[in-house]
């Protein structure tokens, strides 16, 4: 399992071929890649800013990458979460799963970021033209994470 | 112990994070909300609808009956918004 919370970029591709380097078990990866958008509901945003608890959200994403592995077959975890100033089109978010069949890698890899979205202790700030704004936590999100929990 | 603010919870108070003592008669997250609503004008802005607040005990999620007693590090925060 890897789980990093940085700054800075990070290199997708890499991480997907770090998981499979070397071993030929691995039938299936899934990269989920979150991206800053330009817009949101219309108005343009200039960037967003994430806060974060540093060794709580480690911990939590720990827990659940945990929490992965005892519920699907996987052979590779890795989770990268970025914090600070994110321009439109940046990365914020990687999971990276890897498994023997494709339905793993899926499954998690959605999981995972279910999980992220409400449970992982980061904050988005949104820069708009009007000043700055603390995005507000969307039901949609709790909904996707909870069915997890109705399974 | 020491409590920690994040994103506009932190921004209300006009601190990250401080230490205080509060009194034993204050025995759950809940029952902390509302003494911390009493210390001041901009507490009481941050916890004006403590149902939105959310609290983490030792960097874990807890609800509001959880108890305080042991505790070295309490968080609190609005609903997350990463990913």
């Amino acid at each position: 399992m890897t789980v990093r919370l940085q700054r800075e970029d990070f290199d997708a591709n890499a991480e997907a071929a770090a998981l499979t380097r070397g071993r030929t078990d691995v039938g299936a990866v899934v990269t989920f890649t979150g991206i800053c958008r330009g817009t949101e509901a219309g108005e343009p945003i200039a960037a967003l800013t994430l806060e974060h608890y540093p060794d709580m959200a480690e911990a939590e994403i720990a827990r659940h990458v945990e929490a992965a592995h005892s519920r699907w077959r996987l052979l590779g975890v890795t989770v990268i979460h970025r914090y600070g100033r994110i321009e439109p089109g940046e990365n914020i978010v990687l999971v990276v799963t890897a498994s023997s069949h494709r339905q793993d890698a899926f499954a998690a890899a959605e999981f995972l970021m279910d999980y992220l979205k409400t449970r992982a202790p980061f904050w988005k700030s949104e820069e708009r033209a009007g000043g700055a704004r603390w995005v507000e936590a969307k039901q949609t999100d709790d909904a996707a994470a909870g069915r997890w929990a109705a399974q | 112990m020491k409590i920690l603010y994040f994103a506009w919870v932190r921004e209300r108070i006009g601190k990250p994070e401080e230490e205080i003592e509060a009194p034993a008669a204050v025995a759950t997250v809940g029952e902390l909300m509302t003494w911390l609503a009493a210390r001041g004008e901009e507490y009481a802005h941050a916890f004006d609808n403590p149902r939105v607040v959310r609290a983490a005990i030792d960097r874990t999620h807890v609800r509001p009956d959880a108890p305080i007693a042991g505790a070295r590090e309490i968080a609190f925060f609005p609903p997350m918004t990463g990913g």
